[in-house]
């Protein structure tokens, strides 16, 4: 954010920084200190409060994963029901993050470019998800897929289990993550107007071949960004799964269940391992998202 | 597409899209309206003032609203740093900032477990404590307001200020008559987020702070428990009242944010 990127021409030879400076009287003197005073005082307040918050917690999970030595922290990450559950998170992941590509960037070119009654009602149902809680997510999905739910009775006549089960898992994983790739998808949709997309059309290019070889080249890198959030949500969501998963050890826990369960059987190196896993995967996301804005602004200013 | 026309296509997509969202948000919502309401009104109310379910909620709006005002402050604070001063590593605190939404929200209770729990180094244990409740909702909230200050105080001109300083302005009269009203919008929207986010915070509360009924025992808390114990129709009643809190702040955002625009246009 600070540094002047590559286009900016800094304007300040070092002859002006040598000129001789004009003594200062003892009021500027005082002034200028007590401004640095400021300056300093607020950034110590603002990365102290980081640092406490953020900061030392983060090293804390390695020292805390590392305490006794590497060992045991060898043989939480080789336990069976670790390996299961980072391989079902994997799982989960792998089947809701497309699906919500897929459809975000449908669900975005719809409230973009489309033009229907009850658009404002589509953005609307788009966000829900931001502001329910993902506990109330699992609930609501246990009373229309449940036991007792709305089509509890016809997935039990046709031997569909969906609560307790992997496909559970997978709706409640993909309606938390929902509004991410949409959200996204629409600023970039709105920046790159409709130009492009008439002209390829007045040539002769079908909707199908606008889409593939106009619009999406166009909006890839918004795509992308959303596909990034979209995953690390998908894959540390923990409420809504816990309510729709039954949390079966080895069959329905995923990385972040796992997690919960080894701290409550107080086993904390298994819980600060798979935690460490999880907290990497994080950080290997915030790498992919600082790469990508530094692309896109790069494009910009361009 | 052979065989298929780009408005048959277009009409598939939006059939498959209907089919998706009502799978995923419509009828769960549909659903769980119609548990919250089974009994009408009077159970509704019932349900949602029984002492247990009340002290919750009323924590929930509490805490919420404690940890959303501290995110003002501190969140325009860092905001502003990040701005406004120049240190070694600004890039690396810049993007340590979004880590609460990319963490797992059960790693972050762990985390703020491993230094603030139990055996804790620095000698602070917050485990059980209505603290505790705060400070996983400070540590999950912390991007909202950062974020949405950080770009408004990019584009601010900068010589309106050194304008008001010039004409003997102090400097808390240049921040407080020049600075923060072009802010208040930001910081309001981020307020609002944060808000609905701790509203329905869950992941990282369950394990620090014990889930203890009137005590650390938050709405989402609560509702998880009463589905544990097959009680539904109160954990329905409970979600609609939160959900509906959570849907007045994000619309109320909305219309102040319609206001500023227009008012500053």
């Amino acid at each position: 954010m600070s540094s002047s990127g590559p286009g900016v021409v800094s304007i300040s030879p070092p002859a002006i920084r040598s000129a001789p400076r004009l003594p200062a009287s003892d009021a500027q003197r005082t002034a200028r200190r007590a401004a640095r005073a400021r300056k300093l005082g607020l950034r110590t307040l603002a990365l102290g409060y980081l640092a406490l918050l953020l900061g030392a917690p983060l090293v804390m999970i390695f020292y805390r994963t590392f305490e006794h030595g590497l060992a045991p922290v060898w043989n939480a990450v080789t336990a069976p029901n670790a390996v299961h559950a980072f391989w079902l998170s994997i799982e989960v992941v792998a089947i809701s993050v497309p699906l919500n590509t897929i459809f975000g960037i449908g669900m975005a070119l719809l409230l973009e470019r489309g033009r229907f009654w009850g658009k404002g009602l589509l953005g609307l149902l788009i966000d829900l998800p931001f502001a329910i809680s993902p506990v109330v997510v699992g609930l609501s999905l246990v009373l229309v897929y449940g036991k007792t739910g709305w089509l509890g009775d016809w997935l039990a006549e046709n031997g569909i289990q969906v609560i307790f089960s992997v496909p559970g898992m997978v709706l409640a994983t993909a309606v938390v993550s929902l509004p991410f790739v949409a959200r996204e998808t629409i600023p970039v949709l709105r920046e790159i107007g409709t130009d492009a997309e008439q002209a390829a059309e007045t040539l002769g290019a079908s909707a199908w071949q606008t889409f593939w070889r106009v619009t999406l080249p166009a909006i890839r890198w918004g795509v992308v960004y959303g596909v990034v959030l979209t995953t690390a949500r998908a894959l540390g969501e923990f409420g809504a799964v816990s309510i729709v998963s039954g949390r079966i050890e080895g069959q329905t826990q995923t990385l972040p269940l796992y997690v919960q369960d080894r701290f409550e059987n107080f086993d904390s190196t298994g819980a600060y391992t798979a935690a460490l896993v999880l907290a990497l995967l994080a950080l290997g996301t915030l790498l992919a998202m600082n790469l990508l804005t530094r692309r896109t602004r790069g494009r910009m200013e361009a | 597409m052979p065989g298929v026309g780009p408005r048959s296509a277009g009409l598939i997509g939006k059939g498959l899209l209907g089919i998706y969202l009502s799978a995923l948000v419509l009828l769960p919502i549909a659903a769980l309206m119609s548990k919250a309401s089974t009994g009408g009104a009077g159970s509704f109310w019932r349900e949602i003032t029984s002492p247990e379910a009340l002290a919750a909620i009323k924590l929930t709006l509490a805490a919420s609203a404690i940890v959303v005002a501290i995110n003002a402050v501190f969140g325009t604070l860092i905001a502003w740093v990040l701005v406004r001063d120049e240190f070694p590593g600004k890039r690396a605190v810049n993007s340590v900032i979004d880590l609460p939404f990319a963490l797992p929200t059960i790693v972050a209770g762990l985390v703020l477990l491993a230094l603030y729990g139990k055996g804790s180094p620095v000698g602070i244990n917050v485990t059980f404590t209505r603290v505790a409740v705060g400070l996983a909702l400070l540590f999950v909230t912390l991007p909202f307001v950062v974020r949405s200050v950080q770009p408004v105080l990019l584009e601010l001109d900068v010589s309106m200020e050194e304008a008001a300083a010039s004409l003997g302005a102090r400097p808390l009269t240049v921040i407080r008559r020049v600075v923060l009203p072009s802010l208040v919008p930001a910081i309001v929207s981020g307020i609002a987020l944060s808000f609905a986010r701790a509203l329905g915070e869950f992941g990282s509360l369950v394990l620090i702070t014990g889930n203890l009924p009137f005590k650390t025992e938050v709405g989402s808390v609560y509702i998880f428990g009463q589905i544990q114990n097959e009680s539904l129709p109160s954990a329905a009643a409970v979600s609609v009242a939160l959900l509906f809190v959570a849907l007045v702040v994000l619309a109320l955002l909305g219309v102040v944010s319609k206001r500023w625009s227009r008012h500053v246009l």
